[in-house]
């Protein structure tokens, strides 16, 4: 009871308390000559916006850039110390192996997979159609941690003499006449980072197809029968007229779903905690932060991070720019 | 930009489904479609059949459960014995599922709707005014988008911690508010910037401020947008586990650290877990199926939350 009256007291406070803070300086600003006025104002509108962000995004990044040149309880500069021992750990080199299996196959066989669907679907029945979109977008609801216990549960294993097997991979397998395994402990080949890539993959493709749909739907019928009436076949007019007008789409799920992977955590956290060679790049920063207390070294590795993902800001920051020029 | 682009294929699609009724090409009959058809219902069972099997390992008993495969119901589906809802009640008021569900709730309301205005004033600031310094600080909004939250956490930790705030609602809240506001001004502004300009150019010459002209004008105008940001913002908070691990700790569970806890603790107890999961996931799924239409428009302004 006293947790919701004080949510409700929260959402009085923060929507009734900044209304009150914008009107009562929208009258002080008024009551400034004119030209002041003017001047002042816009950054009365967005002051509280960029204090937010300044305050808990921007600040906190320059220090923690700072911490990764610190102790582990950062009290004193060590210099370079924890970038070189971060470098040679033999857990984080994984994670960046595993990381590079992440961006390399999630973000493909995603935009793949969901490009597929959505030209299918396109020529189904509209009833068929939005059913079928429906339950492939359905896991975008899904919680990391859900689709983990969800997934977790297909990959169980039962090991005693005469148990029926309940996870659904290895009741496959086993009737199969394969022995049962412990599917999250093959390291062999990355079998069990590629079975945690799936869920993400589970996840994601629902989000790619709603895109891709939307852009497959926006080509012009015109070239398409254009194409038709010059005899192409349908798979040429997939590859030639279809993809070419959907790129830019195509561009846009790519790197969105590219920076997610970058920083997944929850999966591999609640999966395996890195174990049997899963480890990725943000779990070993949780780990090094709330399990060895190592505070420099895991702001030594969030800033390795951070320079992977500038590239992909940099790109972001360049089409944002061309966008508002065509505008 | 691209939720634009999305309704207006939205109303083409009916066209297309006439189109292709009388201009087929080759492929769109017989065994073409037959094959579309089955593809599309094999990718369909394959991304329903693990939720399925949850959903269902959700209601049936212990020994059940962890004697039989989930698919083995199918042999006698109408045999209601096998049915149950122990396992709600078990993991509800047994492990704590109830109050984790209450934390969520009160987690993500407020960090649903106190960042909404302050967004509101910036992206009107921003999209309506001239000022110095806009178009740098909107760049470092749009930056903002894919920075990895995990570079704030330390300090923020310990900013928290020197106000006794860790661990408490107030300091998700906050973090909430702060990690979402780029993402929102980014939406809102967007939007508000393919609103006509000729509306706010004759309201300024009626001699209306600022202020009410947000009021008046700007703020029913984007509702939609207003609209997309929350549904987003709110299914964002609702499955984070990450924020609420550091800023809320094991202390005051909600439904994703607590899934998580259950998971660590409960191991094989199949059971108890779907159960857990289902939980967690009713919201989200209600949501998302009650408002797809806003929630697409959502992502497709606002596809690069960070």
């Amino acid at each position: 009871m006293v947790k919701i009256l004080s949510a409700v007291l929260a959402i009085l406070a923060g929507v009734g308390g900044m209304l009150a803070f914008y009107w009562m300086f929208n009258v002080l600003v008024e009551r400034l000559p004119q030209r002041w006025e003017r001047r002042i104002k816009p950054y009365l509108f967005i002051g509280p916006a960029i204090a937010l962000v300044a305050l808990f995004l921007v600040f906190p990044a320059f220090q923690t850039i700072l911490y990764s040149f610190t102790n582990s309880d950062n009290t004193a500069y060590i210099g370079l110390d924890n970038y070189t021992t971060v470098l040679q750990d033999a857990g984080f080199q994984d994670a960046l192996f595993n990381n590079a299996l992440w961006i390399i196959f999630v973000p493909t066989l995603s935009v793949a997979m969901g490009l597929l669907i959505a030209v299918l679907a396109d020529r189904l029945k509209p009833r068929g159609e939005k059913i079928s979109k429906s339950l492939i977008f359905m896991p975008m609801a899904i919680s990391f941690v859900g689709a983990s216990t969800i997934w977790g549960f297909v990959y169980d294993s039962r090991f005693g003499q005469g148990q029926d097997q309940i996870g659904l991979l290895s009741a496959i397998t086993t009737k199969l006449g394969f022995e049962p395994q412990r599917w999250l402990a093959l390291a062999g080949y990355s079998v069990n980072d590629f079975l945690l890539l799936i869920i993400m993959i589970w996840l994601q493709v629902g989000f790619a197809m709603v895109l891709l749909s939307a852009a497959v739907k926006n080509v012009p019928e015109e070239t398409l029968e254009a194409a038709r009436i010059d005899g192409a076949s349908e798979i040429k007019i997939f590859s030639r007229v279809i993809v070419p007008q959907i790129w830019p789409t195509v561009i846009v799920v790519f790197t969105t779903i590219l920076i997610l992977v970058m920083k997944v955590f929850d999966i591999v956290y609640v999966m395996t905690n890195g174990a049997n060679g899963t480890e990725v790049i943000a779990n070993r920063f949780y780990s090094l932060l709330f399990t060895d207390g190592e505070n420099g070294q895991a702001a030594a590795v969030v800033v390795v991070l951070m320079v992977a993902v500038i590239p992909v800001m940099v790109y972001q920051v360049r089409q944002f720019r061309a966008q508002e020029a065509g505008r | 930009m691209s939720g634009a682009t999305a309704t207006s294929a939205r109303t083409d699609r009916s066209a297309r489904a006439m189109a292709s009724e009388t201009a087929t090409g080759p492929g769109r009959r017989g065994t073409g479609m037959m094959i579309v058809r089955m593809v599309v219902l094999l990718v369909c069972l394959l991304w329903l059949v693990p939720t399925v099997g949850l959903l269902i390992s959700s209601f049936r008993d212990k020994e059940a459960v962890s004697d039989s495969g989930w698919w083995s119901v199918f042999s006698s589906p109408l045999d209601f014995s096998q049915w149950t809802v122990q396992n709600y009640d078990d993991v509800i008021n047994g492990e704590g599922m109830g109050e984790a569900f209450l934390n969520s709730i009160v987690v993500a309301v407020p960090a649903t709707v106190i960042p909404i205005m302050i967004a509101a004033f910036a992206a009107y600031a921003f999209t309506f005014m001239r000022f110095r310094g806009r178009d740098t600080m909107f760049i470092l909004v749009v930056a903002l988008l894919v920075v990895p939250l995990q570079i704030a956490f330390v300090p923020l930790l310990q900013l928290f911690s020197s106000f006794d705030l860790v661990g408490t609602f107030p300091a998700v809240w906050l973090a909430h508010a702060g990690f979402g506001m780029p993402l929102a001004i980014y939406i809102l502004r967007n939007y508000m910037a393919s609103l006509p300009k000729s509306i706010i150019e004759s309201a300024e010459v009626d001699g209306a401020s600022h202020f009410r002209t947000f009021w008046s004008l700007i703020v029913p105008m984007s509702v939609p947008a207003l609209a997309a940001f929350a549904i987003f913002q709110f299914l964002w908070v609702w499955n984070d586990l990450l924020v609420a691990l550091i800023f809320l700790q094991n202390d005051t569970p909600v439904v994703t650290s607590k899934l998580k806890l259950l998971i660590g603790d409960l191991g094989q107890e199949w059971h108890l877990l779907t159960a857990g999961a289902f939980i967690s996931m009713t919201i989200p799924l209600i949501v998302f199926f009650s408002l797809q239409r806003y929630f697409v428009r959502g992502l497709t302004a606002g596809s690069v939350k960070g």
